[in-house]
């Protein structure tokens, strides 16, 4: 028998409320299926289990509150047989276990607006076809809490960053770089693209510091109990605002994982599919506990730099401002040039501005050569 | 024509569920009325293509600043 535990969901969320099980018991599982929705006081999070085998008995049920690693359902492995003593007699008198009858469905725009809403889908009677929940169902039954939720994010927020401002010494490096090579490289490969294949600037900036925190691994991985260990691959955190300003808006950085290996356009489709997951709260757990390092684009409605907080228990964070025409000398001319000002904040239990300074100009001379990305 | 401006507000709720339509000004910026990052542009332009099969070249972007803009430039290419 497997206990499969309610896993991580990022360093700053310690425990979740069941909303729904995707499985039932009977039901055979793999390693990497979403079997469960959680929810946080960040967002809707798919559970993902890391066991193979055959889903046996559900033990905790929609609508409850959970510490992370609470045994939330068991499993058999693969060729295990329960003699008939082991069997739990609930589990005979009602083959299907409870969370079976309670699954209704849920539309994905009424479980959007359940998340933003702070409202417990359990609770909402449903009124469309099949009892399924619909959006006026969430907004009926919500009466009211929005500030709340808006309230708890905040204070998530301030948990991680007040403890990476308490214990992590920030030290912080920037440097301006010349975007003319990846500028005019993008609009030749994006000339040819229908607009669903397009890439955009941010795809290269992961791209890039992917491949430099590969070189500079005190740049990748996690500061824990006094030490560092560095990850074995780079899962880029990138950091999405969470739409939403009447809800207080909100911020969250889930992992694009493996981005090293990944051409340009697979990071930018994974980045553009990150980015929508995230903001209709279907982000899976592995995506938010495992980021090594994080990534903050504040992008072309921002300013021009950003010196960031790093999110415990990572030991680095890459920073991007908007990208703007700044006078440039080159080859003894002076030429308007689209350049970008790209920062470190960086752990100095783990590294020094040498290295940093190493890791940042490495960043650059990736930036500068945007058809070797 | 009424409905392509139509058409493009709904796509835009798509996007930025939070619009209102009777607080957007036809003739200031979109994208900072909106607050539209690269990639909400990106997927406002992906999510009009599905709805009104016009694909906008990356090099016409720069001439679409305000809704009106917009809806010229689609006017025009429908």
């Amino acid at each position: 028998m497997i206990a499969f535990k309610l896993p991580s969901l990022g360093a700053d969320m310690d425990e979740g409320t069941l909303l729904e099980w995707r499985v039932k018991p009977g039901d055979q599982v793999k390693r990497g299926d979403v079997v469960a929705v959680v929810d946080t006081t960040k967002t809707a999070v798919d559970v993902e289990i890391w066991e193979t085998g055959t889903l046996f008995e559900i033990l905790v049920h929609p609508g409850e509150k959970i510490p992370v690693g609470t045994v939330i359902a068991t499993l058999l492995a693969p060729g295990e047989v329960l003699s008939p003593g082991e069997i739990p007699p609930a589990r005979i008198a009602e083959p299907a276990a409870t969370g079976v009858s309670q699954r209704r469905p849920v539309s994905p725009a009424a479980r959007k607006h359940a998340e933003e809403l702070g409202v417990n889908l359990d609770q909402v009677t449903g009124t469309g076809p099949g009892g399924a929940v619909t959006v006026e169902d969430v907004i009926k039954a919500a009466g009211g809490h929005p500030q709340d939720k808006a309230a708890d994010m905040r204070r998530t927020i301030a948990i991680a960053m007040s403890r990476s401002k308490r214990e992590i010494p920030h030290y912080y490096l920037s440097e301006t770089i010349a975007l003319g090579n990846a500028v005019a490289w993008l609009s030749k490969v994006n000339a040819d693209r229908p607009v669903i294949e397009r890439i955009l600037m941010a795809a290269l900036f992961l791209k890039a510091v992917a491949r430099a925190a590969g070189q500079y691994p005190e740049m990748n991985g996690f500061y824990r109990d006094g030490q560092f260990s560095q990850a074995a691959a780079v899962h880029v955190g990138v950091a999405i605002s969470l739409r939403g300003a009447a809800l207080g808006g909100g911020l969250i950085a889930p992992a694009l994982h493996d981005v090293a290996e990944k051409t340009p356009g697979e990071v930018m489709k994974g980045l553009s599919n990150l980015v929508q997951r995230a903001r209709a709260g279907s982000l899976k757990s592995s995506e938010l506990s495992d980021p090594t390092i994080t990534v903050t684009n504040l992008g072309d409605q921002g300013v021009e730099s950003v010196f960031g907080v790093i999110y415990p228990p990572q030991v680095a964070l890459v920073g991007f401002g908007r990208i703007c025409e700044r006078p440039w000398a080159l080859n003894g001319e002076i030429k308007l040039m689209p350049v970008v000002t790209a920062s470190l904040a960086a752990d100095h239990r783990v590294s020094d501005g040498h290295r940093g300074a190493l890791f940042l100009a490495r960043i650059r001379e990736l930036l500068l050569r945007p058809e070797d990305l | 024509m009424e409905d392509i401006r139509a058409v493009v507000i709904a796509t835009l709720k798509k996007i930025a569920p939070e619009v209102e339509e009777q607080e957007l000004k036809d003739d200031s910026p979109l994208r900072s009325q909106v607050d539209l990052d690269s990639m909400d542009w990106l997927n406002f332009l992906i999510a009009l293509h599905g709805s009104l099969s016009i694909d906008i070249p990356e090099a016409d972007y720069a001439r679409l600043i305000t809704l009106s803009d917009l809806v010229d430039y689609l006017k025009t290419k429908i």
